[in-house]
């Protein structure tokens, strides 16, 4: 579904993001991606639907290569929800439109159509009684489940997700991430930066740990916990788990 | 001291006054402020696009219009506006270019310098993230600017833009250099015709007060609303 072949990025002429990446996330596979901040993971899925652009190597999304220039890139984004960090829901459109904008302009979906698709998703995150409120409104937790309907009222063949909880306060943290064990167990195809190793260790079929801009080790779940190999992700994991 | 002063007048002339010069001025107003925030919009978008080339034309063209007087851009444009006609349609002769034509589109070029720069405020004034969570979405750089980013823009800007357009109607005023009756040119026929200069130029500056003042008040009231829902 998501394959990253020997990535490289700069930022500047000098600044190395990411440094030789590879990877791949197969159709209905749930893969975490850690690692300590500035280690390249947000740029990494940043590039997979080309929010940001990569200097070397290639991203085959569904079959498409992401960093082709003939690549209709609105067209693939729209096949690709992607949740942010800080929500980044439109603050001057109401919940119920926020999810119906993109339905009804870039797939061409009917009003009721759209409508009748956000309904159903605002209930399955418990927000249908907000649908005319405005975001700034609701709490950042409920913004966050907003988002991740919004994403899902595209149909999407597979999910993005940015940190999705790093900017949530502690007791909003679980209303999200149950949403997304639900979206994980329903068979969805999942690449997820986040630090929340609970997460990874319930759903999570792969982690990833990055470091310094290198994907430095990748391998499956019960690896990963049981005995990481290398030292930085040990040291990580003791880091974080130790609280 | 206003012993010898006639304010009939002003009741005299009032329908000429109002009905024609104020409304020329409330039109010229409103569609120059129109024009100016559609054109101004343009400009913006061009000096923020990633074409070197198309960001260096708008800004050489804010930065000419802000360095004339406005006076000045009114006069060159009604002489050459004829001109430009001739030159575009092919005719034999220049074409004849009403005064109010002339004036628009005078006011629209200058103010749309002006409101390109407040509208290029108001587009880097949304974050990143806004335009990235659109192309997210699948939508076309077309479709994030018209339907996120602009509205955003827009609303932020509002109590600026408006602000800008009372300037706007104080400036429209300076049409009078093509002998146009708007609310200032028609108080100034009156004043010349009846001799009553001081009553009449008086009148005119309450007037221009008044509506400016009240204008003002409600660019306030509208900016705490605002600040509150956000």
């Amino acid at each position: 579904m998501i394959e990253i072949n020997h990535v490289n990025k700069w930022y500047g002429p000098s600044f190395q993001a990411l440094k030789d990446c590879t990877t791949k996330v197969a159709k209905g596979e749930v893969v975490v991606v850690c690692g300590p901040s500035g280690s390249g993971k947000s740029t990494l899925i940043k590039c997979v639907n080309a929010l940001e652009p990569i200097q070397e190597g290639e991203i085959i999304l569904d079959g498409i290569k992401v960093n082709d220039p003939k690549t209709d890139l609105p067209k693939l984004r729209a096949r690709v929800g992607m949740v942010f960090q800080h929500f980044e829901l439109f603050p001057h459109l109401r919940i119920i439109e926020n999810l119906c904008l993109a339905q009804e302009k870039v797939l061409g979906r009917s009003h009721d159509e759209a409508m009748a698709k956000a309904a159903k998703l605002l209930d399955r995150v418990g927000l249908k009684v907000h649908a005319n409120k405005y975001p700034a409104e609701l709490s950042g937790g409920q913004q966050q489940r907003v988002a991740i309907a919004r994403a899902l009222a595209m149909d999407p063949i597979a999910m993005l997700f940015d940190e999705p909880t790093s900017a949530l306060d502690p007791e909003m943290i679980s209303e999200v991430l149950d949403v997304m064990v639900d979206l994980a167990r329903e068979g969805m195809t999942m690449m997820v930066v986040t630090h929340e190793m609970g997460f990874a260790s319930k759903v999570a079929h792969r982690v990833i740990f990055m470091d310094q801009g290198e994907i430095v080790e990748d391998a499956l779940r019960t690896d990963f916990f049981g005995s990481p190999r290398s030292d930085r992700a040990q040291k990580f994991l003791s880091k974080i788990l130790s609280h | 001291m206003f012993a010898n002063f006639d304010f009939d007048v002003i009741r005299r002339s009032f329908g000429y006054l109002f009905l024609d010069g104020m409304t020329f001025t409330l039109t010229l107003t409103a569609l120059g402020a129109l024009g100016g925030l559609i054109f101004g919009t343009m400009i913006a978008l061009m000096r923020l696009s990633g074409y070197k080339l198309l960001g260096r034309i708008a800004g050489l063209y804010v930065d000419l219009m802000r360095s004339l007087p406005l006076v000045l851009v009114i006069f060159w444009f009604y002489f050459l506006v004829p001109y430009i006609g001739q030159w575009l349609t092919g005719a034999s002769r220049p074409v004849r270019v009403g005064a109010f034509t002339s004036c628009l589109v005078t006011f629209i070029l200058f103010e749309a310098a002006y409101f390109s720069e407040i509208m290029r405020a108001g587009i880097q004034s949304i974050s990143k993230g806004q335009p990235a969570a659109a192309s997210a979405l699948g939508m076309t750089y077309s479709q994030s600017m018209r339907y996120i980013v602009l509205p955003q823009a827009f609303r932020n800007m509002l109590p600026v833009l408006l602000t800008q357009t009372i300037v706007l109607f104080q400036d429209t005023s300076l049409v009078y250099v093509l002998s146009i009756p708007d609310f200032l040119g028609a108080a100034s026929k009156v004043a010349q015709r009846d001799g009553r200069l001081v009553e009449m130029y008086l009148f005119a500056a309450i007037v221009y007060f008044a509506i400016s003042c009240f204008a003002s008040y409600g660019v306030r009231r509208l900016q705490a609303r605002i600040s509150i829902v956000r």
